[in-house]
């Protein structure tokens, strides 16, 4: 243990501590900016700065010591810290009012904090950007913290972020000054939600859809995510335990949707498809593992990393775009008679999905799938443009048919879960009978270990599965798959750390990865659900009698599956 | 007539020039990996600062040429703008009545053809230019990119035997560098901006002076691979490969023409520089890894080579650059004319001659020359010359060298061009005679001698010793299918024999001769290459972690030196030359390491040194 002194207080920090954590442990905040424990320490902002035994320091990365003297309040300090956030605000351009992340900048927090004056100097001009891509670089709010190139680097193994150049002229840029559709990016947004200013976005539809809700020849059906439900709340200010899937039915239909329906359906609609083609495939002699395919980050990841994958992923189509496969096709009679057209807007808490629904190979014969994806920031922001009270709102059911779904469907929105709501299902046809929850159960599963694997006994077959989330650990497993070094028949794979919980279209709140307190309250929905097995949801059985016929069928296959190899990318 | 006063200007020039010293330390630590254009318009700006105003191509044109700069760096530019460079900067070239302006333009002029490249990589590609990033300077400039930092730090927390194994991570001499390495390290040494560079030469002689080499331990050996590589010479290269080849579990063979191990560093340099018992601490660490046999007087010819090549999984040439160089002037073959190679190779073994009572003349200005100089007076010698063509400044010996020389009474001869030997009644040597030499033009970046017009100089002589470079034996191995360019054999980046997937060539027979540090490079090179050939991606722990870095001291001191023994005393035996440098000398010298790998760019490149 090393002895110091922090404020007076005299503290016992281990050997090898940060400064920063240091007065973490004597109950003293201090500001931060570029710093991202354990992956970004690069003492760059000096915002973090104290006075140790009289200098200036950066407390991020600097290591505690036997008998320092640490001062984290001095005027001396405060003036520093505050010189250093003007000087970055003169180099981004803060026009706060039409920015996206206005609430949520971690810059624009310690601005208002320090008191920042108005700057003298020119504002940094908005550089040139693809705007159609899904994610937007604005160079000019860039304040080169290096987050982005950490996260893309360390957690999600793209690299498509660097820095270049140096001096002045230091810049994070794609790497290799390559456009930013070549440059190997899974469109998983994690550099968004790790970027503290508006340098990173994700492309803004909101338009798109307020002018299909403007348009009176337009049916407008909306449809969200599991993990919408978990993380929807944070962003306008409703309470964890009062944003209820009903509340959120109740809150899309005061936009004016149409029709309001459930992802969840859907993905109890993927479960019977994926579960049957992976029934299928454990009875045939094709290469192991097959790999689930509701991810779009992690189909793009495939696709431009790790390209010998990709014709093991199941050919099940992402939840959402089933269910704009199913709404287009089972309700185009009903808007043909009513002389309109119909348009599916899905909130997802995903960036990747923006691109997924601009994919011609997954349209069918009634056109795309999805129409407009717009993330749970766009969502909450239109709510807040409808200026409505989200928790005066009485909860709501989801419209039927297709809104009834099973808890099985609600932990898709979570590592494991889709593996977990596949085993449910699975098992049962395979054996005829429903398995223990506990033998399906994939809890284990978070971002900090690469991978977790699970061998079940199915009617006397051994079920070798694994989990993974984060494109990191997803190279590292699919690296071992490789090497011959696991064994397995089935992989969960999301792009994003401990899955759509943690997406990169989630609300967005400084240094704080919430994908753990957003999954237990998902998994607390699936245990207080009374339908728990996919296969029991009567509705899509329903949909099953009335128009699919079963599982794989042939217009099951026409509506809700595809072929990731020939996508677009 | 108005009052004279004295000194304004005087005063002026004083309060200056004490930013001209802070001023030329920055430019002498330039850190390695800037940005060249940045580099261009930080010079141009110096020139703007130099230029008067009287002349419309400096006044008018310097601004707009650091305007187009700082477009092209902020990628606004385009090929307009470096067309609008060249000129205005022909123009000032062309046009400026001084030389603050005309020069001014030749400099741009010269920049935009050395950086065309990254001129192209601005404009087009809206990036620097790849590779282009600021490093850690020491570990950067260090051939072998031993982690200098880390070790300092090291030694400076007390721990010299953690040093010596974080010098090993990437250098298995550390006890060679520490002695005669020509520290490239210290270049560019962030310190210079505070006061000067530190002397990283000299913390690794402490380290290695506090714990000898061959009392730390190796790391442990990684299991065996089964493969079998024969390594040809067992100087600094072939021992470095040697010894990261056997750490990664391969089976070593190293083939080495000599009585006994070392290469140059025993048969090139003298004891007093280099004791050989350190050398031998080196040594003998490096074999303490297991699985390295060594054959010693095993000369390589063409069909043994052969026979390697097809038996072994590798092989690594690394036969150095051993033959003297001769010159093509009248009485080279009169005896009492000897080689540099011949006499240090003697000396190598022990065999020093007796010069006792002899005038020696050495002829050369390189290192080699002043190794057979002072090796000469500790031979006895009566008086030792060393004539040189060129002045004593141009000189390719390193300044404390040609000190060391002058200082044990070795007298420069300089601008004579040696014309011929001619012999003394008995047939043998009795005096060098040269042609005095003027300095002229500067060609190729050195000033060239000219033939100056005084009559011929005649140096007496009983030894005349020929240190004008040294020359590959490569014929074995051409003759086996290397390929070779003037005896320098030829290889790619990765050190791979042109023409060859299993055989790799590096050191001084690949480029010439070079240093013992870039000579370890190379060895450590040819093991990662080899390795990796061999299909593995072994990655070694070389023991030692990498210190927390401490603030920076701010305080400007004095550079230590390494002290040495009295001139008087030391020039009579082969003694080492240097002493060791105190604790308390050693701690002050490692507290001023300003950590570059933990502070500034390296906080965000720095990590990850601890891997190759």
């Amino acid at each position: 243990m090393v002895n110091l002194i922090i404020d007076g207080k005299e503290i016992q920090a281990s050997e090898g501590m940060t400064l920063l954590d240091a007065c973490g442990l004597a109950g003293v905040d201090i500001p931060t900016l570029c710093w991202m424990k354990d992956l970004n320490d690069i003492a760059s902002c000096r915002v973090c700065l104290v006075d140790c035994d009289g200098e200036l320091v950066a407390s991020c990365n600097t290591q505690v010591r036997e008998g320092m003297v640490v001062k984290t309040a001095t005027p001396c300090v405060v003036a520093a810290r505050r010189a250093n956030v003007q000087t970055l605000m003169e180099g981004h351009r803060y026009e706060c009012g039409a920015c996206l992340r206005q609430e949520t900048c971690a810059l624009r927090a310690l601005a208002s904090d320090f008191n920042v004056e108005e700057s003298e100097w020119y504002l940094p001009e908005k550089a040139v950007w693809d705007e159609s891509f899904p994610l937007i670089r604005d160079a000019s709010k860039c304040i080169k913290c290096m987050r982005c190139v950490a996260e893309c680097a360390k957690v999600q193994y793209c690299s498509v972020w660097e820095h270049s150049g140096a001096g002045p002229n230091m810049n994070v840029m794609v790497k290799e000054g390559l456009p930013i559709n070549a440059a190997g990016c899974a469109l998983c947004g994690q550099c968004i939600t790790h970027c503290p200013t508006g340098a990173l976005t994700a492309r803004d539809d909101t338009a798109k859809v307020m002018d299909a809700l403007l348009d009176p020849a337009v049916m407008t059906v909306v449809q969200v995510a599991p993990a919408v439900r978990a993380a929807w709340g944070e962003g306008v200010g409703v309470a964890r335990e009062d944003a209820t899937p009903g509340r959120m039915a109740s809150a899309l239909r005061a936009l004016g949707f149409d029709k309001v329906f459930d992802t969840d359906f859907a993905a109890d609609l993927t479960i019977m498809e994926e579960g049957s083609e992976f029934v299928e495939f454990m009875s045939s002699d094709k290469p192991r593992p097959m790999f689930t395919s509701c991810c779009p980050g992690w189909v793009r990841f495939a696709k431009l990393h790790y390209p010998q994958f990709v014709g093991r992923l199941s050919s099940a189509k992402s939840p959402h775009q089933m269910e704009g496969a199913v709404v287009k096709n089972t309700l185009a009679a009903e808007a043909k008679e009513a002389g309109k057209r119909i348009f599916v807007v899905s909130v997802m808490p995903c960036v990747a999905k923006k691109y997924e629904c601009s994919v011609p190979q997954l349209a069918t014969e009634q056109g795309s799938d999805v129409d407009a994806v717009l993330t749970v920031r766009e969502f909450d922001r239109m709510l807040k443009m409808f200026r409505i009270d989200c928790n005066a709102l009485e909860e709501t059911d989801w419209d039927s048919p297709l809104g009834l779904s099973t808890g099985a469907a609600t932990i898709f929105g979570r590592t494991g879960g889709v593996m977990e709501a596949a085993l449910r299902s699975a098992v049962f046809l395979i054996t005829g009978s429903n398995p223990d929850f506990s033998a399906c159960d994939t809890a284990e599963s978070t971002p900090e270990k690469p991978w977790i694997t699970k061998e079940l006994d199915v009617a006397g077959t051994p079920v070798r599965i694994a989990v993974a989330s984060g494109l990191g650990n997803t190279a590292k497993l699919l690296d071992a798959i490789e090497a011959g070094e696991v064994d397995l028949d089935f992989v969960e794979i999301m792009a994003c750390p401990g899955g759509c919980v943690g997406g990169g279209g989630q609300p967005i709140e400084f240094n704080k990865e919430l994908a753990k307190e957003r999954a237990a309250n998902l998994n607390a929905l699936d245990e207080a659900d009374t339908l728990r097995y996919s296969h029991e949801n009567p509705d899509i059985l329903k949909l099953y009698e009335g128009w699919l016929e079963k599982p794989l069928s042939h217009t099951s296959h026409e509506w809700l599956h595809t072929d990731q190899e020939t996508w677009d990318i | 007539m108005s009052l004279l006063s004295i000194g304004s200007y005087a005063k002026d020039a004083e309060r200056v020039k004490a930013f001209l010293d802070p001023f030329m330390r920055r430019v002498e630590s330039m850190p390695p990996g800037t940005c060249p254009i940045a580099v261009q318009q930080s010079l141009l700006q110096t020139c703007a600062a130099q230029t008067c105003g009287k002349c419309t191509p400096c006044r008018e044109g310097i601004p707009k040429i650091l305007a187009d700069l700082e477009a092209v760096l902020s990628f606004q530019a385009s090929e307009d703008t470096v067309s609008d460079i060249r000129k205005r900067a022909q123009l000032l070239c062309d046009t400026a009545d001084c030389a603050i302006g005309y020069h001014a333009g030749e400099l741009v002029l010269q920049g935009l053809d050395t950086f065309k490249g990254e001129f192209e990589s601005h404009v087009q590609r809206g990036i620097c230019a790849d590779g282009i990033e600021q490093t850690v300077p020491c570990v950067t400039l260090c051939p072998a990119h031993v982690n200098v930092p880390a070790y300092i730090a090291l030694a400076q927390e007390g721990d010299c035997a953690g040093a010596i194994k974080m010098i090993r991570k990437d250098n298995p001499f550390p006890t060679a560098c520490a002695l005669v390495c020509e520290h490239p390290c210290e270049e560019r040494c962030r310190r210079t901006l505070v006061d000067a560079p530190l002397n990283i030469r000299g913390i690794k002689t402490y380290a290695v002076d506090t714990i000898a080499a061959d009392q730390v331990p190796v790391p442990e050996r990684a299991e065996s691979t089964g493969k079998r590589i024969a390594i040809i010479g067992g100087g600094p290269s072939g021992m470095t490969c040697a010894y990261f080849c056997a750490l990664m579990g391969h089976d070593v063979t190293v083939f080495e023409g000599r009585k006994q191990l070392g290469g140059m560093m025993r048969y090139g340099i003298p004891a007093y520089r280099f004791p050989r018992e350190r050398l031998d601490e080196d040594i003998r660490a490096i074999l303490s890894v297991g699985g390295i046999e060594v054959q010693m007087e095993h000369n390589i010819d063409d069909t043994e080579m052969k026979h390697i090549a097809g038996e072994y999984d590798a092989v690594y040439v690394a036969v150095g650059a051993q033959g003297g160089k001769s010159l093509n002037i009248d009485g080279v073959d009169l005896p009492g004319v000897m080689s540099a190679v011949e006499l240090l190779e003697k000396a190598g073994d022990g065999e020093v001659p007796d010069f006792t009572g002899k005038n020696v003349v050495v002829i050369g200005g390189g290192n080699v020359a002043m190794d057979c100089a002072r090796t000469s007076v500790r031979a006895g010698a009566n008086e030792v010359v060393v004539a040189y063509r060129r002045r004593l400044e141009d000189m390719t010996a390193l300044e404390e060298e040609v000190h060391a020389a002058l200082a044990e009474g070795v007298e420069m001869v300089v601008l004579q061009a040696p014309v011929r030997i001619e012999p003394n009644e008995e047939g043998s040597v009795g005096a060098l005679i040269c042609q005095p030499q003027r300095i002229g033009a500067v060609k190729g970046g050195r000033p060239a001698p000219v033939d100056a017009n005084k009559p011929e100089v005649s140096i007496d002589a009983d030894i005349v010793l020929i240190a004008v470079g040294q020359d590959i034996k490569s014929a074995p191995f051409e003759e086996f299918g290397m390929k070779a360019e003037r005896t320098r054999f030829v290889a790619d980046d990765y050190l791979r024999a042109d023409g060859f997937d299993n055989v790799f060539v590096g050191g001084d027979c690949q480029w010439g001769p070079k240093t013992v540090i870039m000579a370890i490079a190379a060895g450590k090179t040819a093991a990662r290459n080899i390795d990796e050939y061999l299909g593995f991606s072994h990655e070694l722990d070389c023991g030692a972690d990498v210190p927390p870095a401490r603030p920076n001291d701010r305080t400007a001191y004095g550079r230590v030196a390494v002290p040495e023994r009295p001139i008087q005393r030391r020039k009579n035996d082969f003694g080492h030359v240097e002493l060791p440098m105190t604790k308390e000398e050693a701690v002050q010298e490692c507290g001023r390491c300003l950590r570059c790998d933990a502070f500034g760019i390296g906080a965000l490149t720095g990590r990850g040194l601890e891997q190759w």
